[in-house]
């Protein structure tokens, strides 16, 4: 197991799915046992303002936020929510936005907070079937099958990280 | 025996969690951020929770429930307990029969509120013993401890928690039923509960003696505990900085406070001795550096700068350094604003083009500030639009009196407006007033609760309505109006228009469904309707 910490951050605005996604990645990590915390601040998420959301994994976590320019990965869901949370990144850290994917061939346009998930899943040491696993707790049996094909969509459109 | 199953919740969600294996009879509160998750969840797993109107209520049902033996919780945001101030100090005095926690959710960095009060105080002014969770383990775990300590010494006791306790996610694991819930029972105790003087002034000399027991027991109670490490640097932390000087100053010695009122005095002065350096690591104000140092400790602080906002993993590692320096200013977000289809754009927008001097109040409509709008003029404390906005009409010069307004949600109106609208009935300004209440159907800005102008319980079941026309209208005020603002009409503007011009006591009620649960609101509805016996399961 990583002794080392894994620290993402998710943004978006409120109605992007942004607390659905930090939810399902939280729930893969879980199911892979590490021990994981999961802080975010939504107080007025519900009208349209900024929503960001740290999931941090590892042998142990002590704070549940990630610190200014220690985020492993950094998932943009609005292009404008770059320049407000870019601060977050390592220098060498992983920055994936919406062009990651390709938003066009989504099943559903509302899925592509799950599609960066699959794009940010090929870079993370968490097995397939606990990241469906995860989607499957949660979303409802009709919205599973879409999200199921953005996350795979999302997984596959990935290349393995330059060495 | 197989380890319990690792669960990820919520800080709030392991508090209600364990108020169900605590055997929790009652629980009651009022919606407000970081807080309102307890009751909800509370409610989800099978408790019975409600919203009452106001947090001084909730508490005083909270307190009725404890003096017929029952384990009972209050739940409240920190400036809840402001209002909620007045049973407490004297529930300290009489005591309980079953367990009573206060669960007061304090917000530093004000994600969502009015101030960063730090209600550790309001352990110490009511004498009353207080915990500290840091995670979702410890809100569980401690809950359970905070209501044997409260049936122990007969006690209300504080959970303070806060934003970054209560909404963050950690792992967690349940323990099981904890004691099965005694039976409840009256017993009478006339010198106990009745507080006249005769009878409270033995009732603090009881009190102190219970907190001077209880200080005794904090020095060897495993809720404060050390965490070995170097010798060089000792770290006495409580709550959420607690994790954050962990992750800081990995090598330093912990002395981590869980219950820190009354504090352990002497393990804290035998653990700063046991290290060359000793600092104090603290949220919010310097609560625990105060007191220590009182007690003759020498230990280090943090600078005033960190007093403001939430402490996080590089504040703690600067205080740490001695770093008094500025700090790097947060890059700015998006600000929330009032929705798109929002049908108070509309009323924001008339007080506006009329240049109204707006009383302002707490809720989602406090957005009525920002831009385009900028239409409000003041924002203290729930239900404080109305006071605000009579003693502005009491002395302004006429012409600007004339143009005075008070803005409230329904929500807010029955929290703690009643009363304001009884003053203005009762201490009318000579020009009159205008009191606009926003009727949304709902308590908006916390997510969606029902209150008792919505004519549903907590978990959506109907019950008895507060109807606010019929209210106004009994307190004796002849002009009472119930209006749609909606685009197309200009009946808002004219009444307000008639309301200004008149110089009467008037009230308009601007009654339309939160955009954002109208479908859901009909689907209540439609439920009630067809099934009058079955209950409702729409969440």
């Amino acid at each position: 197991m990583h002794d080392q910490l894994i620290n993402v951050v998710v943004a978006g605005l409120g109605g992007q799915g942004v607390l659905k996604a930090s939810d399902i990645l939280a729930d893969a990590v879980l199911r892979a046992g590490f021990d994981v915390k999961k802080s975010e601040i939504k107080g007025m998420s519900q009208r349209g303002g900024s929503v960001t959301s740290d999931v941090r994994f590892g042998r142990i976590v002590f704070s549940p936020m990630v610190s200014p320019g220690e985020a492993d990965y950094l998932l943009v869901l609005e292009p404008t929510q770059l320049e407000p949370h870019k601060h977050y990144l390592k220098p060498d850290g992983m920055l994936i936005m919406p062009d990651a994917v390709a938003v066009d061939k989504l099943p559903n346009k509302k899925t592509l907070n799950v599609a960066l998930l699959g794009a940010l899943s090929a870079h993370l040491p968490l097995p397939e079937a606990g990241w469906l696993e995860a989607l499957r707790e949660g979303f409802s049996a009709e919205l599973f099958d879409a999200n199921r094909q953005a996350f795979l969509a999302g997984r596959a459109g990935q290349h393995p990280p330059k060495a | 025996m197989p380890s319990p199953k690792r669960q990820l919740l919520s800080g709030n969600e392991a508090i209600a969690l364990a108020a169900r294996d605590a055997g929790v009879a009652l629980g009651a509160g009022y919606p407000g951020t970081p807080s309102t998750e307890i009751l909800e969840r509370f409610s989800e797993l099978g408790g019975y929770g409600q919203w009452s109107p106001n947090e001084k209520v909730a508490l005083e049902v909270v307190i009725g429930a404890a003096f017929g033996g029952a384990r009972a919780m209050a739940t409240m945001k920190h400036v809840g307990l402001n209002v909620a101030a007045d049973p407490l100090f004297t529930a300290a005095y009489t005591g309980v029969s079953g367990g009573l926690v206060v669960i007061s959710a304090d917000d530093p960095g004000m994600a969502s509120s009015q101030n960063e009060q730090d209600n550790r105080h309001y352990a110490v002014a009511a004498g009353v013993p207080m915990l500290e969770p840091s995670d979702s383990q410890e809100a569980y775990d401690f809950l359970l401890a905070a209501f044997e300590i409260s049936e122990r010494w007969k006690l209300p006791v504080i959970l303070r928690g806060t934003t970054r306790v209560c909404h963050s996610y950690t792992v967690m694991q349940r323990r099981g039923p904890n004691g099965a819930p005694k039976a409840p029972k009256f017993e009478r105790d006339i010198r106990a509960r009745v507080m006249i003087p005769a009878n409270a002034r033995p009732a603090h000399k009881r009190l102190r003696q219970k907190l001077a027991e209880i200080a005794e027991w904090s020095e060897t109670c495993s809720l404060n505990h050390v965490v070995p490490g170097d010798n060089k640097l000792g770290i006495i932390t409580s709550g959420i900085s607690f994790m954050h000087a962990r992750e800081a100053a990995p090598e330093a010695s912990v002395l981590k406070l869980g219950f820190t009122h009354p504090l352990p005095i002497r393990k804290i002065a035998a653990f700063a001795k046991s290290v060359k350096r000793c600092i104090v690591i603290e949220e919010g104000d310097p609560y625990l550096v105060e007191a220590i140092r009182a007690a003759g400790i020498k230990v280090e602080g943090k600078a005033e700068m960190y007093r403001f906002g939430e402490l996080n993993v590089p504040r703690v590692r600067r205080i740490l350094n001695n770093d008094a320096s500025p700090e790097p200013a947060p890059a700015p977000g998006k600000p929330p604003q009032l929705c798109d289809a929002c049908q108070y754009r509309l009323v924001f927008e008339t007080l506006r083009q009329r240049e109204c001097i707006v009383a302002g109040d707490i809720g989602c409509y406090t957005l009525g500030v920002l831009k385009p709008f900028e239409a409000m003029d003041s924002c203290v404390c729930m239900g404080a639009s109305l006071g605000v906005g009579l003693g502005l009409r009491h002395v302004l010069p006429p012409e600007q009196a004339r143009r005075v307004v008070s803005v409230i949600g329904d929500s807010t109106f029955v929290h703690s407006g009643i009363s304001g609208l009884v003053e203005m009935v009762y201490n009318p300004p000579a020009e009159g007033h205008v009191l606009i209440i926003l009727d949304n159907g709902t308590t908006a800005m916390t997510g969606h609760q029902e209150h008792p102008g919505t004519g549903r319980k907590l978990d959506h079941q109907p019950t008895n309505k507060i109807v606010v026309e019929d209210l106004a209208r009994s307190l004796g005020v002849k002009r009472v109006h119930v209006v749609e603002p909606r685009v197309g009409s200009n009946e808002f503007e004219r009444t307000l228009d008639e309301c200004l011009a008149s110089r009467e006591l008037c009230v308009i009620i601007a009654r339309r469904p939160c955009i954002l649960i109208v479908k859901r609101l009909r689907e209540l509805e439609q439920c009630e309707c067809e099934t009058k016996e079955a209950p409702c399961t729409i969440s």
